[in-house]
């Protein structure tokens, strides 16, 4: 009886002890949960399987850092830390992958808004999924016009796109024939060649079917020949025969246009054959700081643009920002590291709303006029024909045209210059130079096969 | 454009054949049609990059480890995963392939997918004809040569060669005459494997070593040993120069094409074997099957 009385009251204290500790415990989880910072999730899509596609995680990585450090983003008078969520949009191979990569962030994930994105019909699929889930998406990588005509064609639906960098493909088309005519007219001044003869060199893309018509028209107004038109595969592999056949054509200029895997591949091989023809125009690989060492310094004196170039402050937040993305991540930010401003340009607009709706947030985004670490960024309004993109032009974004020499990006424009009439009559071109802008140079081999045939 | 024509078609060509033997070789011999092969090519330009870029050793001999390597690899992965199922060709094909896939990934995870460049044996470039040709491009050629001359020596004047040939005649007989088919096959494997590794060595420099380089060579490969008949090595360069001169004309001829290159030689070789469905210098099919 004794015995059983004992182990009855045995029993009994353990059972008061666990139901006194699970109090305990559930009181300290709760009072965590309640005494921790509110978080508000912002999805980054992007793609790390090539090497330029991670700047983009990079870039909202850094400002997501900094902005929490900061305080984080006040949504309503409260302090919220930044959730940072990635998604593997694996774009450049699966258009297929990247929706559902978006719809995993929409619908699993939650996110209160995306930056991201790189191919424009990967782009394209994205923003329908925004539109449906009524989402803020601050496009960070493409440059396809056909997202921007979206939102003008259906504003109510797309309204929530922006894009805060790369400049739309009208812009970029622009700056590469800007390229080429300062490359044109230093042919003219050392070589003597009165009509420069040039060679499209433009990859089968959507967007290079309408960089090709216009210069078809332009190229001949700027007092060029072009002498024909290669459009290899963005993803090639070996162009030889291609450049081969361009210096059979008496090509004195090569315009190119390259945004896939292939880039390089165009560099390198027009730098180990010392193809006698400037290289200038887009590659988008190409910008990417790694080049130099991938094409084994073959990419020397070719041109070509980005948002950013080694030592040259565009604006007062340029370099600062440069410096310390270099000694984070080792290398020199590319255009897609746009996607840190994305970040600031969405907490200043859910700071001015007062609130992560979306319908409230798109009429801020809208008011945008925010200093850059790459140029002045104000959104084209509702009514212009690329509604919510960054405006190209002096006082904005303008990017940086570049040259490569000895493992560095020279910036070689805006040179002071203005435009060509048909690119842009805007007065503020002339000018416009930044510090450190050099002259373009010849490559050497060209300048003696040029001058030994005359 | 007749002298580019010639030159590059070539050259595109060389490069195609140095990687279609190995292939060729393995399949005429063991009968498998191994899809991880231009995977070896892309391990051993990996592993030529790593050794001589990154440890700095010397070229050449960064070139012979790498060919060691992926012929002793090649031998470990038939003997492991394909020598029990090759009698089954869609098991090898599938487990081949999800082999050269699983080396695409690990290398992407090892080495990411920045570009690298190997450097090549011989830096420069010269002019045939008036066209522009590289060193290395002309490397390629003379290795074709000297492959196709030498596995002609190995098949024909060795003892080895005479039981890889009893082997591709006919197994069971090899088998019952005291031949180890196994040894046999593996060996062969290892031999292809290795093939693709100085493939590697000579092509890589060419192109840049990304862990996706494997995909575009082997659709080119497979193409080049089927037109050429499959098991025929001779089939198999013939047919890799008449491919890599189908792309050089697309290029030359309609420019604005030059994406199409591929599809288009790829159109050559099916016009081709629906002419002859063995292929140029391959037997027919219900032969080879018996």
């Amino acid at each position: 009886m004794r015995s059983g009385v004992n182990q009855s009251s045995r029993f009994n204290r353990w059972v008061l002890t666990v139901f006194g500790v699970s109090l305990v415990a559930v009181f300290l989880f709760s009072a965590a949960e309640v005494l921790a910072k509110p978080t508000v999730k912002f999805g980054v899509i992007t793609t790390t399987k090539y090497p330029i596609t991670t700047h983009q995680w990079w870039g909202a990585q850094m400002a997501a850092e900094e902005i929490n450090a900061a305080g984080g983003v006040n949504i309503g008078g409260v302090s919220h830390d930044i959730d940072l969520i990635k998604a593997e949009s694996n774009e450049l191979a699966s258009v297929t992958d990247a929706a559902n990569a978006m719809e995993k962030l929409l619908t699993v994930d939650k996110v209160a808004a995306v930056t991201g994105g790189l191919r424009g019909e990967a782009v394209l699929a994205m923003m329908e999924l925004m539109a449906d889930h009524k989402k803020i998406f601050i496009s960070s990588g493409s440059g396809s016009k056909e997202t921007s005509e979206k939102v003008a064609e259906n504003y109510d639906r797309y309204k929530y796109y922006f894009r805060n960098t790369y400049i739309n493909t009208v812009y970029m088309g622009k700056i590469q024939f800007a390229l080429l005519d300062i490359t044109a007219a230093k042919v003219r001044e050392v070589l003597g060649i009165k009509t420069p003869k040039v060679a499209l060199l433009i990859e089968q893309a959507m967007w290079g079917n309408v960089q090709i018509e216009v210069a078809k028209k332009l190229l001949p107004e700027m007092g060029l020949e072009i002498v024909g038109v290669w459009r290899p595969s963005p993803h090639t592999t070996d162009v030889t025969a291609e450049l081969t056949a361009i210096k059979s054509a008496g090509a004195h200029m090569i315009f190119t246009g390259m945004t896939g895997p292939g880039g390089p591949v165009v560099s390198g091989q027009w730098g180990q054959l010392q193809i006698p023809a400037t290289l200038s125009g887009y590659n988008a690989f190409g910008s990417w700081e790694g080049t130099w060492k991938a094409t084994g310094g073959m990419c020397a004196y070719e041109i070509t643009y980005d948002a950013y170039a080694h030592d040259v402050a565009i604006t007062p937040k340029t370099i600062p920002f440069m410096e310390k993305y270099i000694q984070k991540y080792g290398q020199k930010p590319l255009f897609v590291a746009g996607a840190y401003d994305a970040l600031y340009i969405w907490k200043e607009a859910v700071e001015r709303a007062g609130t992560i709706d979306a319908d409230k947030v798109v009429a801020e985004l809208e008011k945008t006029d925010y200093i850059a670490t790459y140029g002045r960024v104000v959104f084209h309004p509702q009514g212009h024909q690329f509604p919510h993109d960054v405006i190209w032009g002096p006082g904005y974004m303008t990017t940086v045209g570049f040259q490569w020499r000895d493992g560095k990006q020279i910036c070689v424009w805006p040179n002071g210059e203005a435009l060509f009439p048909a690119l842009s009559t805007d007065p503020g071109w002339k000018g416009l130079k930044y510090q450190g802008t050099q002259d373009v140079q010849l490559p050497p081999w060209m300048v003696e096969y040029w001058k030994s045939k005359k | 454009m007749i002298a580019n024509i010639l030159i590059n078609g070539l050259i595109t060509g060389g490069t195609f054949a140095i990687l279609a033997l190995g292939f060729s070789l393995v399949f005429g011999v063991a009968k498998i049609l191994n899809l991880a092969h231009t995977a070896f090519y892309m391990i051993a330009a990996f592993f030529i990059y790593t050794t001589s870029v990154n440890l700095g050793l010397p070229l050449a001999f960064s070139a012979v480890l790498a060919v060691l390597f992926t012929g002793l690899l090649g031998m470990v992965c038939y003997k492991v995963l394909l020598d029990r199922v090759k009698k089954h060709e869609t098991a090898v094909m599938i487990i081949s392939l999800a082999v050269g896939m699983l080396f695409q990934e690990l290398l992407l995870i090892i080495f990411s997918g920045a570009y690298r460049r190997v450097p090549p044996f011989i830096p420069g470039f010269t002019e045939l004809l008036g066209v522009r040709v590289s060193y290395q491009h002309l490397l390629a050629i003379v290795v074709s040569g000297f492959i196709l001359l030498g596995i002609w020596a190995l098949m024909s004047k060795t003892r080895l060669g005479k039981a890889v040939r009893a082997v591709a005649e006919d197994y069971e007989i090899a088998n019952v005459m005291g031949i180890n088919v196994s040894w046999i096959c593996t060996l062969t494997n290892g031999i292809s494997a290795g093939l693709a590794g100085v493939a590697g060595a000579v092509v890589a420099p060419l192109y840049m070593v990304q862990p996706y380089m494997w995909m575009h060579p082997l659709i080119m490969v497979l193409a080049a040993v089927v037109l050429g008949g499959l098991g025929s090595a001779k089939g198999s360069v013939i047919a890799a120069l008449i491919l890599g001169f189908a792309e050089t004309l697309v290029i030359f001829l309609v420019p604005g094409g030059s994406f199409l290159r591929g599809a288009i030689s790829l159109c050559v070789m099916v016009v081709v074997l629906m002419l002859r469905p063995e292929g140029l210098f391959g037997v027919v099919f219900e032969e080879e099957r018996l």
